[in-house]
């Protein structure tokens, strides 16, 4: 079933057009990677979903209800997370309250405290530092946070922004993993913007490729790796 | 000693009534930029709500006459929807506008709501009394203290700590400081903009009206300029504490009423007429330290 439908939405700032027609499903439980160039538009695509850039033309849909136009907020309400880039912790505010600060829109409440317990549980080093500014932690650390943060809010679809960014090989490697575990515990649908394309051939799924605000190939992920024209999307040799 | 005892008390009183001032603007400034110069006229709109419309110089007292335990609840009101209004009618139109804008925008409402004033009330200044026997003094360790002075601090004290706990221990507290420190990351976690923004208005609103009414029962005239001053002292007082830290503002608060109040007892006697000068001067030596501000936030720069 499509959770999520993308309709030939476009998106400008300004003069400056950075989503032109831009059309893709989700499927529930389903990994969707969007993968491409510095400045192609993925990020875009991302803030154009969660409402905080309004699309120019085209049509959003969750669950079939159209959210187009639609303030963050209720977005979000909808079971639409995103994680964006460059983590946006609460840094001021301790680990704890940035975990709760999604909470308050559950109708489902008197699952929260649970839902904590199983975070902390998955994160140990957070449950260890409950009372400790967010500001406080490490890059990798605030990573492990703000998707901690997003599955608080009880998510139908999460979107993660660059999580390998800034990151250490090694923590990246922790963060996939806990993402493909989250991914078959909760049957979670997972939309990935990542900009180094092997992760993504890890993790499975399918997989899109953005350039210039298009898409310009779509497929499996691990098939994609072995395109030669994934290669020419990054270092634009020939036409396209 | 009771010298001291005297100074400790101005210095604690004043610095309230600009704590609670400073409050009020830095809760606004927090969720939305907004630096509210109308937060001025809103404390002299409380006050004047407590009389009847006339231009005769001896105030008709209409409000005013209600037992404290109504007359209280009555002014909070009438600030949280005074407060409450002008963001839905004036400023939830400049919300994505810049900084400067709004200010403007907050500029022109005070006039406007100055000048309603002025069309009900005229411009001269009107005597209220209000609660006579908060003028008695109380003598603590032998210093003469006006009841008013220690109830002001009293009042400010349960402000301060219940706002604290509302701050800290309640879901919409926890969406106010998440939104005050990301505006746009808070609304992906699904707060409400309109709700913060709303409930911080009211809160400021609120404040607005306790404001106003000390300052009536201190000074016991009902004056269109009487919020001005105390704005203007109060909007010193969150720069100095940093503009958007709440715990900056009331320190900010506390730190230019007891300026005035050490100033004014130490100058001597002839430099006494340029106290304002002094703490001005004293403000500027701090901003050139610490342009950021005492207190100032990390994330007081950034707004996405």
């Amino acid at each position: 079933m499509t959770l999520l439908a993308v309709d030939d939405i476009t998106v400008s700032y300004g003069r400056l057009t950075a989503l032109r027609g831009v059309t893709l499903k989700i499927a529930e439980g389903e990994v969707l990677f969007v993968t491409g160039p510095n400045g192609a538009g993925k990020s875009t695509l991302l803030n154009a979903i969660a409402g905080v850039v309004p699309a120019g033309s085209g049509s959003i849909t969750m669950d079939g209800a159209k959210v187009t136009g639609a303030s963050p907020e209720d977005i979000a309400r909808r079971g639409f997370s995103l994680v964006p880039e460059g983590r946006n912790v609460f840094g001021a505010l301790s680990i704890e309250e940035n975990l709760k600060v999604g909470t308050g829109m559950r109708a489902d409440r008197h699952k929260i405290a649970g839902d904590l317990e199983s975070v902390y549980a998955e994160f140990p080093m957070l449950a260890d530092r409950r009372h400790t500014a967010a500001g406080m932690l490490s890059g990798g650390q605030q990573q492990m946070l703000v998707i901690g943060r997003a599955l608080m809010t009880a998510p139908r679809i999460m979107a993660i922004d660059e999580p390998s960014l800034g990151l250490a090989p090694k923590i990246i490697d922790q963060v996939y993993e806990i993402l493909v575990r989250l991914r078959a515990q909760r049957k979670l649908t997972l939309l990935i913007v990542e900009q180094s394309s092997t992760r993504a051939m890890m993790t499975g799924g399918r997989m899109i490729l953005i350039r210039g605000g298009r898409i310009v190939l779509e497929g499996a992920a691990a098939d994609m790796i072995e395109d030669e024209r994934l290669k020419q999307a990054y270092f634009g040799f020939g036409d396209h | 000693m009771t010298a001291v005892l005297q100074i400790i008390f101005d210095a604690l009183s004043l610095g309230s009534l600009y704590a609670l001032g400073a409050l009020g603007i830095a809760l606004i400034f927090g969720v939305m930029r907004l630096v509210n110069f109308a937060h001025g006229d809103f404390i002299a709109f409380c006050v004047f709500a407590m009389l009847w419309p006339s231009i005769d110089a001896t105030a008709v007292v209409f409000a005013g006459m209600l037992p404290f335990y109504l007359l209280i609840p009555l002014l909070l009101i009438i600030g949280a929807a005074l407060s409450i209004l002008s963001e839905i009618i004036v400023f939830r139109r400049f919300r994505n506008t810049n900084p400067a804008t709004m200010m403007i925008a907050s500029f022109a409402l005070g006039f406007v709501i100055r000048h309603i004033l002025l069309m009900f009330y005229s411009s001269r200044p009107k005597s209220i009394t209000l609660w006579p026997s908060l003028g008695l003094p109380v003598d603590f360790l032998g210093a003469h203290i006006p009841m008013l002075q220690v109830v002001t601090i009293v009042i400010t004290l349960v402000t301060l700590a219940v706002l604290v706990l509302f701050l800290k221990r309640t879901r919409y507290g926890l969406e106010m400081r998440a939104a005050a420190e990301n505006f746009t990351m808070a609304r992906m976690l699904g707060v409400r903009a309109n709700g913060v923004i709303l409930l911080a208005f009211a809160i400021s609103g609120m404040l607005a009206a306790a404001i106003g009414l000390i300052l009536a029962t201190i000074s016991g005239t009902a004056d269109i300029n009487m919020g001005a001053n105390v704005m203007l002292i109060a909007f010193i007082a969150t720069v100095i504490g940093g503009l958007g830290s709440v715990p900056g503002a009331v320190a900010g608060g506390f730190i230019i009423g007891a300026a005035s109040v050490i100033f004014q007892a130490t100058l001597p006697h002839d430099a006494r007429v340029f106290r304002d000068a002094f703490v001005y001067g004293a403000v500027i030596v701090v901003l050139l330290v610490r342009p950021q501000g005492l207190f100032a936030p990390k994330s007081a720069k950034q707004r996405v």
